[in-house]
């Protein structure tokens, strides 16, 4: 298909890698921003340029913004001897939206997997175990998800944490019942899950 | 205990309709909830269409084949086309009055993996557990006490699973578990350095976990299934004794507790890693572990009875899952494909094989190349006339 001029087509291959996009719908957002060059593609364009200018990861935590250290780092306000860890910024964004969190984090960057190549040195792990023997660090949360590389590299965190200073606790979220959920809408891996993980009420 | 003690209330198949699949260009077929017998010449494609209902259930099919390769394909055609399986049952949520579609198939030819929908809904496979529970018997498994212990685990945990659907991804989880740990260990050994022990320990935790739960879980089944079989004594039927010969499923039988298990696999896995990365693979552990079946009467283990005895007994086996699932209320729906087994039963154990099925009231979907087979099941179930792809049912009484 050559029907696009070369510098569309280049902007259709970028798009194409974005996440969530596929040629056809790389297509479809191209031709969108083209018809609409006033009121998105230059705004685009200009919040783009300004992102990659200005937006760096956090030398201390690795979530992404303008300063470094980032704006929860340098928060006063927030417990600094809570880290909670997460794989992706991502997971970072998602617990803020909550807003029940007061502490600090941690971007691992990644999960443990051998099978894709992903080691240790890979992720920022020494970072972490440094932040917590240097700083007055009372509980390390480690909010990782419940799969098998998810798991795994909380099982290693655990230990490596542990053996680095004792008088820490790491904790794990619970897993179980979501809120306002129905049990006969669970499957039998998170009822069992519910079950072991129950509490006095 | 009584044969008609199912508590499940039944939600038969109603409407089976495949397109592009093996044989049929499009065929349906509307059901009654009686047990189905399909008859019709060799190559006619009955089995087709108990393959077409073994996908209503997570995983590959009675066949075990590739997705690709299951569409129809014409002479002229690289791969085989998008091919769909769509069923009708009735819906729970509406007293038994509105239709429950479930449905799955490629989108595309060449697609990796298959799409299920529930009542219009894309979901992972996993979710047709709540819906059906199959059991199957298949001329291929006539091999199943003489081949390698692969074969007869995969039958086996297929039975668990059946009756525990959590047990797949306990299987999945101590399977990657213990992948990722050997990749660890044969690159350790390759680079010539030390092992990442921390990561190592964090691998066999979760290998140790999955691990103990599996081998749990398959003791629950082996030993409800032997009591199902001591309650099946005025059958005509072999009785079998069953067991697990692996060292993990023993200790399970034994009344070890899970969390002893994972205490003693964990330990196995971590004493056992300098010879498993020589040996490339894990040398012990529940995926190690193996069925045995024992000829009761003849006191012989299945691998040296008679073809005939050893189809028997597995047909027993096959039946006594069928009859624990239909009492189970946690297993909705189990349904029974019978691939050429009535052939190769004598009168007397055909007649019974036909008075269990009926008397479980369970759906059951018989083959054989001969209508003559199946005459003591005329007017109890619904007979139908499989030919080069076109499907009649046939006159009931």
């Amino acid at each position: 298909m050559a029907a696009a001029g070369p510098e569309i087509e280049r902007l259709i291959a970028l798009l194409a890698k974005l996440p969530g996009l596929g040629p056809r719908s790389a297509r479809r957002a191209a031709l969108a921003l083209l018809k609409r060059r006033e009121q998105l593609l230059l705004p685009l364009t200009e919040a783009m340029a300004d992102a990659g200018a200005r937006v760096r990861p956090c030398q201390t935590c690795g979530a992404l913004d303008t300063c470094d250290p980032c704006a929860v780092c340098s928060d006063g306000s927030r417990d600094g001897r809570l880290i909670c860890v997460v794989e992706e910024v991502g997971a970072l964004w998602a617990l803020e939206r909550g807003g029940s969190f007061r502490g600090r984090y941690h971007v691992l960057g990644g999960l443990l997997s051998a099978l894709d190549g992903v080691g240790p040195e890979a992720l920022r792990v020494e970072e972490l175990i440094a932040r917590v023997v240097d700083t007055d660090v009372r509980e390390v949360i480690l909010a990782l998800p419940a799969t098998v590389d998810g798991q795994t590299t909380a099982h290693y965190l655990a230990d490596r944490l542990s053996g680095a200073a004792n008088a820490i606790s790491v904790t794990m979220l619970a897993r179980g019942v979501p809120v306002g959920g129905e049990l006969d809408w669970l499957d039998d891996g998170t009822i069992a899950q519910a079950l072991r993980a129950r509490r006095p009420v | 205990m009584s044969l008609e003690a199912h508590v499940a209330p039944r939600r038969p198949l109603r409407r089976l309709t495949v397109t592009d699949f093996r044989s049929y260009e499009r065929a349906s077929l509307s059901l009654d909830g009686r047990a189905v017998y399909l008859y019709g010449p060799n190559g006619a494609g009955k089995t087709n269409l108990l393959e077409a209902v073994s996908l209503l259930a997570p995983g590959r099919g009675l066949r075990h084949a590739p997705l690709v390769e299951i569409g129809r394909r014409m002479p002229g055609e690289a791969v085989g086309r998008a091919w769909s399986v769509a069923a009708v049952l009735d819906d729970p949520d509406e007293g038994g009055d509105g239709d429950y579609r479930i449905g799955t198939g490629l989108e595309s030819p060449g697609s990796v993996r298959r799409t299920v929908r529930l009542q219009g809904q894309t979901v992972p496979p996993a979710r047709l557990s709540d819906q059906i529970r199959l059991v199957w018997l298949t001329p291929q498994q006539d091999r199943l006490f003489l081949e390698g212990p692969s074969d007869r685990r995969r039958f086996f945990d297929r039975l668990v699973h059946a009756a525990e659907p959590g047990h797949a991804s306990a299987a999945s989880t101590y399977e990657k578990a213990l992948r990722e740990r050997m990749r660890l260990l044969t690159e350790a050994r390759d680079a010539g350095r030390a092992v990442d022990g921390a990561w190592l320990t964090a691998l066999e935790a979760q290998a140790a976990t999955s691990g103990a739960a599996l081998s749990m879980a398959r003791a629950r089944t082996i030993l409800a299934l032997q009591a199902e079989i001591e309650g099946r004594a005025d059958r005509p039927f072999p009785q079998a004794d069953l067991s697990l010969t692996g060292e993990w499923e023993q200790m399970a039988l034994s009344g070890a507790p899970e969390a002893d298990l994972e205490a003693k696999l964990a330990r196995a896995l971590a004493v056992g890693r300098e010879r498993d990365a020589g040996a490339g693979r894990a040398l012990s552990g529940p995926h190690r572990g193996d069925l045995a079946v024992q000829h009761r009467e003849k006191d012989r283990p299945a691998a040296e009875c008679s073809t005939g005895e050893q189809k028997a007994l597995l047909l027993n086996l096959v039946l006594a899952q069928a009859a624990r699932l239909s009492r189970a209320v946690s297993a909705p729906n189990p349904v029974l494909l019978l691939d050429e087994v009535a052939a190769h039963l004598d009168a007397m154990r055909r007649a019974a094989l036909f008075d269990e099925i009926e008397a479980l009231g369970l759906q059951a979907f018989l083959t054989g190349t001969d209508e003559a087979l199946f005459s003591d099941l005329k007017g109890r179930a619904q007979g139908v006339h499989v030919d080069a792809g076109s499907l009649t049912i046939a006159e009931d009484r």
